[in-house]
């Protein structure tokens, strides 16, 4: 049994565990908290080592044999998405040591926290249909304690929106887990992958519509963001960062498994429904973020309207497409939750989210100014800085598969993000602090320094993008070629009934 | 069997997606929790119910004689379950909180409720505390 497999899951139950019986002491919750958070980070980067040298790693719990046990499954893009995952958790983990009021410390943030993170991770990692589900749940229900944890009144407002949407789709996910169940008798994804294209096609499109829109809902795309809007913006700063940064990325990861692994039979099909969700989603997250004038409303409405860019990457099934859609997941998740740490820092200074009320950060603190700049222009697409290839990857598989009207959504939304960003970048920082603001000198060192860190992992991506590329198209054979991951996990006669390579 | 169990399946949905609908967050959830039973069922005809026949191997024997009933959606189904009644306990709760600091349930009025100026006591973290 492969430890550092299970590891990323393992280790944050063990810390809520001990959180837990740390309650009473704030202090020592917090050294535990952010230890851990960067012992999951080693781990995840211990892991995908492994999957680079080992190819993918396999963990059947129990030592039940594959279809019959629940398996875990670390190929490249789970392991890259688990590195990520644990980026964002230490990032966040070390925000949330100044961000946090004690008060929310005290009603239980760093264990909630851990088990968001081992949901997420488990998402990332089960091989199952229904222990996906188990993950799910799991992330969502420690997400909506998080997002209402201290009571405040946007918070439940939010809160309620946010709760009633997902445990719709839940239950979505679940009606479909049981019907995929009832139609091939098993649950296993590898094992799914070879034994779906043998039941009736018209029903297996039907199941790929009804986890369309299971996982849409989660991944918040066209037209089932509304939530996203209506709640990212209302708790602290330390929560929805991981919210934007980690959440709907665990719904992009299950659409880019489901589309590629377990519903491939019907692709001139399903693949066009997913293209049109993509060009939309483009188009409506970011009009959406033109309409607003609070900070973290007009980042939340951006990060649909980037979803949009995986989801094209993944509708157009190709393995440059399918590259993009990787490589834009791990440039989007350091950008979006760096831009909403950001924003949490102009809050500190400046005092207020609203744009209206803010101005002044670039005379006043020009190192914030610049820690903004780099992950705005990012977003936007500007070279030679992460986001760049992120586009130019998922434009050129656009322009290579002869789909010139997405490409032509997809550019004009890089250019209406850089209205949104520089509308900030306006308001906020170049122009004077509005009348009666003042601008605060105790903003505490330490919240910087997860922001420098993820802005200088931005422009690493963008200067040194060869080694990120490299993984990301490692992720996209391996996707496109399904029988690795059946043969992986079954066997290679599994493998061999597929028609791949293993 | 399967398919009454069927008709019952799609009658108990449609009624709780009749509740979902409603402006009232009570009635949402109580739409919630019919929505739940209603999947679990689901998958439990989805394993196809076998009458009598419960999956135990005869003593001496090393698999069970003839067709039993598959256990396995039950294992699912009782996984269901104790998920949704967290979710329902916890969506519950948020409910209460809702009424208690905004007053209302109904979809229409929260949103506005949410702009009315706050009490004092009301720290916040849309401003900097003073």
């Amino acid at each position: 049994m492969s430890w550092v497999l299970v590891a990323p899951v393992v280790l944050p139950l063990l810390t809520t565990a001990a959180l837990f019986l740390l309650r009473e002491r704030l202090e020592a919750q917090r050294v535990v908290s952010t230890t851990s958070a960067a012992l999951g980070l080693v781990a995840a980067i211990v892991l995908l080592g492994r999957v680079s040298d080992g190819g993918i790693q396999v963990v059947q719990f129990g030592n039940w044999s594959a279809p019959f046990g629940i398996s875990f499954v670390a190929d490249h893009l789970s392991a890259i998405m688990v590195v990520i995952s644990g980026v964002m958790a230490t990032a966040v983990a070390v925000y949330a040591l100044r961000d946090l009021d004690p008060a929310r410390e005290r009603l239980g943030y760093h264990p909630v926290f851990h088990v968001l993170l081992a949901g997420i991770n488990g998402a990332f990692l089960t091989g199952d249909l229904f222990n996906l589900y188990v993950w799910f749940e799991v992330l969502l229900i420690s997400s909506f304690v998080l997002l209402t944890l201290g009571n405040r009144r946007e918070q439940l407002e939010g809160g309620v929106k946010y709760v009633a949407v997902n445990l719709v789709s839940s239950l979505i996910f679940l009606a479909a887990t049981g019907l995929v169940y009832g139609t091939t008798g098993t649950l296993n994804m590898a094992d799914l992958a070879v034994k779906l294209p043998q039941a009736d096609p018209a029903l297996v499109v039907t199941l790929s519509m009804l986890f369309l829109v299971a996982f849409g809902i989660k991944a918040a795309v066209f037209p089932l963001f509304f939530w996203l809007p209506a709640s990212y913006h209302t708790p602290p700063v330390a929560v929805s960062a991981i919210f934007a940064g980690m959440l709907t990325k665990v719904g992009v990861y299950a659409l880019i498994r489901a589309f590629t692994l377990l519903f491939v039979g019907d692709v001139a099909l399903t693949h066009t429904i997913l293209l049109w969700v993509a060009g939309l989603t483009m188009l409506t997250g970011v009009l959406g973020a033109a309409a607003q004038s609070e900070f973290r409303k007009i980042l939340s409405f951006h990060i649909i309207s980037q979803i949009g860019y995986m989801i094209l990457g993944l509708a157009l099934y190709t393995p440059l497409g399918l590259l993009g859609s990787v490589f834009y997941l791990v440039h989007h998740i350091v950008v979006k939750g760096n831009l909403f740490l950001v924003a949490g820092l102009a809050r500190a200074t400046g005092g207020s989210f609203e744009l209206a009320k803010l101005g002044g950060l670039y005379r006043h603190r020009p190192l914030l100014a610049v820690l903004f700049v780099v992950p705005a222009f990012s977003l936007a697409g500007f070279p030679p800085l992460s986001g760049f290839w992120a586009k130019l990857v998922v434009v050129r598989a656009g322009l290579e598969a002869r789909e010139w009207g997405f490409v032509a959504v997809a550019l004009v939304v890089g250019l209406l993000t850089i209205y949104s960003m520089t509308k900030i970048w306006q308001a906020a920082f170049w122009t004077p602090a509005p009348e009666g603001t003042t601008l605060r000198d105790d903003v505490p060192r330490l919240l910087y320094a997860p922001v420098i860190a993820l802005a200088l992992l931005t422009l690493v991506i963008g200067f040194w993008s060869g080694p990120f590329v490299a993984l990301a198209q490692a992720a996209a054979t391996e996707l496109l070629n399904p029988a690795a991951y059946v043969g992986a996990v079954l066997g290679p006669e599994a493998a061999a009934q597929l028609g791949g390579t293993p | 069997m399967e398919v009454v169990l069927a008709l019952v399946v799609g009658v108990i949905i449609a009624g709780a997606l009749y509740l979902v609908m409603q402006r009232n967050l009570l009635r949402f959830v109580f739409g919630l929790i019919l929505l739940s039973g209603g999947v679990n069922l689901l998958l439990f005809t989805a394993g196809r119910p076998i009458r009598g026949a419960p999956p135990l191997v005869p003593y001496g024997l090393s698999e069970p004689a003839g067709a039993v009933a598959n256990a396995l959606p039950q294992a699912l189904i009782l996984t269901a379950i104790v998920i949704g009644f967290g979710l329902t306990a916890f969506a519950l709760v948020l409910l209460l909180r809702a009424y208690e600091r905004l007053g209302t349930l109904s979809t229409d009025e929260l949103t506005a409720r949410v702009a009315e100026p706050r009490p004092i006591a009301d720290r916040g973290d849309g401003e900097v505390a003073p």
